[in-house]
């Protein structure tokens, strides 16, 4: 079963389509080519947040629909929650 | 190509219509009392009241004459008994809704007192009521519909599934020949770029971008710290959506894939053909979804993630979601559930098409859950200050 999604392959977050927890290796779908692949979800990823596909530096970029979505401000290893906690706009 | 059929109201100018109600409209917040109690009196009519129509001016004005009309000039709409405190703006609102051909008549308080008005505008609210409840419903092609979209309480959901599959309705609305709109200018933010490009032509991506800036001016010099309280909002984080540029992303999936927008609209300006176009609005859903009524919109498509629940009081909001909780714990708020997206056990095409369904079902007399509810959120956008 398919457990997150990614908008495109230029992506580096994927989104939640269950309550994922940590620990779990979760099955995901790039919904543009149809690849699949596995994450190990390092916190609990409730149904519709982000799991970080990649290791991101304070200052990275994330990609989602493959355009820039705002800044990385707290290290984040692959496999973790993306959210308000360590992701800010780079407007307003 | 095979266009769907419905069965509808003509008007009297040849537009179609959903729905067939009698408006009792107050031209002003003092006129709201006069207006509930006509509604009281004659069954199957229904009052707007609101709160504003008082020492307005300028471009607000014109935007609060422009709502007013435009929400009695709607072709959901059959008949209308205006009420204002004085005679000189309520005329205003009569004539400007009698261009349309449809019965329309004008009371005013002063000289008569709540009392006698709401005597007079009852008798008249009657004659209407029974006129219309005998119009019959004819044989119309979905070609003539117009229809709007906007989301509300978006998560991430929103942008893998409900919003996607509204863009999918409107890309075969737009190629059948109907009218379709689009707005939330605030909510664009983040994505104006990739939206000026989908303009039919450079010129009119230089109009949204215009008026995208006017907009986030002003935004930019009231917020204090920042949007982040509002902008996403509570719920839209609470499902997962984390900056508004994801939001905005999100949001753009409604217009489809194909269609290229023909005309910039001011808030509440009806649409001057076919087609989809882009109204400059506010992303507060019933402030919003009142503009769209007011521009003569006739079906309102709403994709939802954590669950708005907003409807209009003339303008049929069809609700989707692809959130399994809140389909599941909201069900009596959803006309459509397209959870199945996630679970990859239905297109996106399939949902379209299932949407384009419910669009024909509603046009036939379906009540949405927001009707059904009594949803009926009439909110004027206010631009500044009265005098």
């Amino acid at each position: 079963m398919i457990q997150f999604l990614v908008h495109e392959k230029s992506d580096n977050v994927g989104v939640a389509t269950v309550d994922i927890k940590a620990g779990e290796t979760a099955k995901g779908l790039f919904m543009d080519t149809q690849a699949q692949m596995d994450m190990k979800a390092l916190n609990d990823i409730p149904l519709g947040h982000k799991i970080a596909l990649v290791d991101f530096k304070v200052g990275d970029t994330v990609i989602k629909y493959g355009h820039d979505i705002g800044r990385i401000v707290a290290d984040t290893a692959a496999g973790a929650h993306v959210h308000i906690h360590n992701l800010k706009t780079k407007r307003w | 190509m095979n266009i769907p059929k419905f069965t509808g109201y003509r008007r009297e100018n040849g537009r179609v219509g959903v729905r067939n109600h009698v408006v009792i409209l107050p031209l002003d917040d003092l006129s709201n009392a006069a207006c509930e109690a006509v509604a009281n009196n004659i069954k199957g009519t229904m009052a707007l009241p609101h709160a504003y129509g008082r020492l307005q001016f300028g471009e607000d004005l014109e935007l609060f004459f422009r709502t007013i009309i435009g929400t009695g000039a709607n072709p959901n709409v059959a008949a209308v008994v205006v009420i204002g405190i004085e005679p000189e703006w309520t005329e205003r609102i009569v004539s400007g809704i009698a261009e349309t051909g449809k019965p329309v008549k004008g009371f005013s308080i002063e000289r008569s007192g709540d009392i006698n008005a709401v005597a007079a505008a009852s008798r008249q609210a009657l004659e209407y009521v029974q006129w219309a409840t005998e119009l019959p419903r004819t044989e119309c092609t979905m070609d003539k519909l117009y229809v709007s979209v906007k989301c509300g309480e978006s998560d991430t959901t929103s942008g893998l599934a409900s919003n996607p599959t509204v863009g999918n309705a409107i890309d075969k609305l737009v190629e059948m020949g109907a009218t379709t709109c689009f707005g939330e200018t605030s909510e664009i933010t983040g994505a104006e770029v990739v939206c000026k490009e989908r303009a039919a032509t450079p010129e009119i991506g230089e109009e949204f971008m215009r008026v995208w800036n006017a907009y986030n001016d002003i935004i930019v010099k009231f917020k204090t710290d920042d949007l982040s309280g509002s902008q996403p909002t509570k719920g839209n984080i609470r499902g997962g959506l984390t900056t508004i540029e994801e939001k905005a992303y999100g949001n753009l999936q409604k217009i489809g894939k194909k269609s290229r927008y023909v005309g910039v609209l001011k808030p509440a300006e009806a649409p001057k053909g076919k087609g989809l176009w882009y109204m400059d609005t506010s992303s507060a859903a019933a402030e919003a979804v009142t503009l769209w009524a007011a521009s003569g919109a006739v079906v309102h498509l709403f994709p939802t993630g954590q669950g708005n629940i907003i409807g209009n009081p003339i303008l049929p909001v069809i609700k989707l979601s692809a959130n399994p909780l809140t389909c599941r714990t909201m069900s009596e708020h959803i006309d459509l559930d397209v959870s199945a997206i996630l679970r990859g056990e239905m297109t996106l095409d399939q949902a379209g098409d299932k949407l384009l369904e419910m669009v024909a079902r509603t046009a036939n007399g379906r009540l949405t859950a927001a009707e059904a509810l009594g949803h009926r959120e009439f909110v004027l956008t206010k631009l500044y200050i009265s005098a």
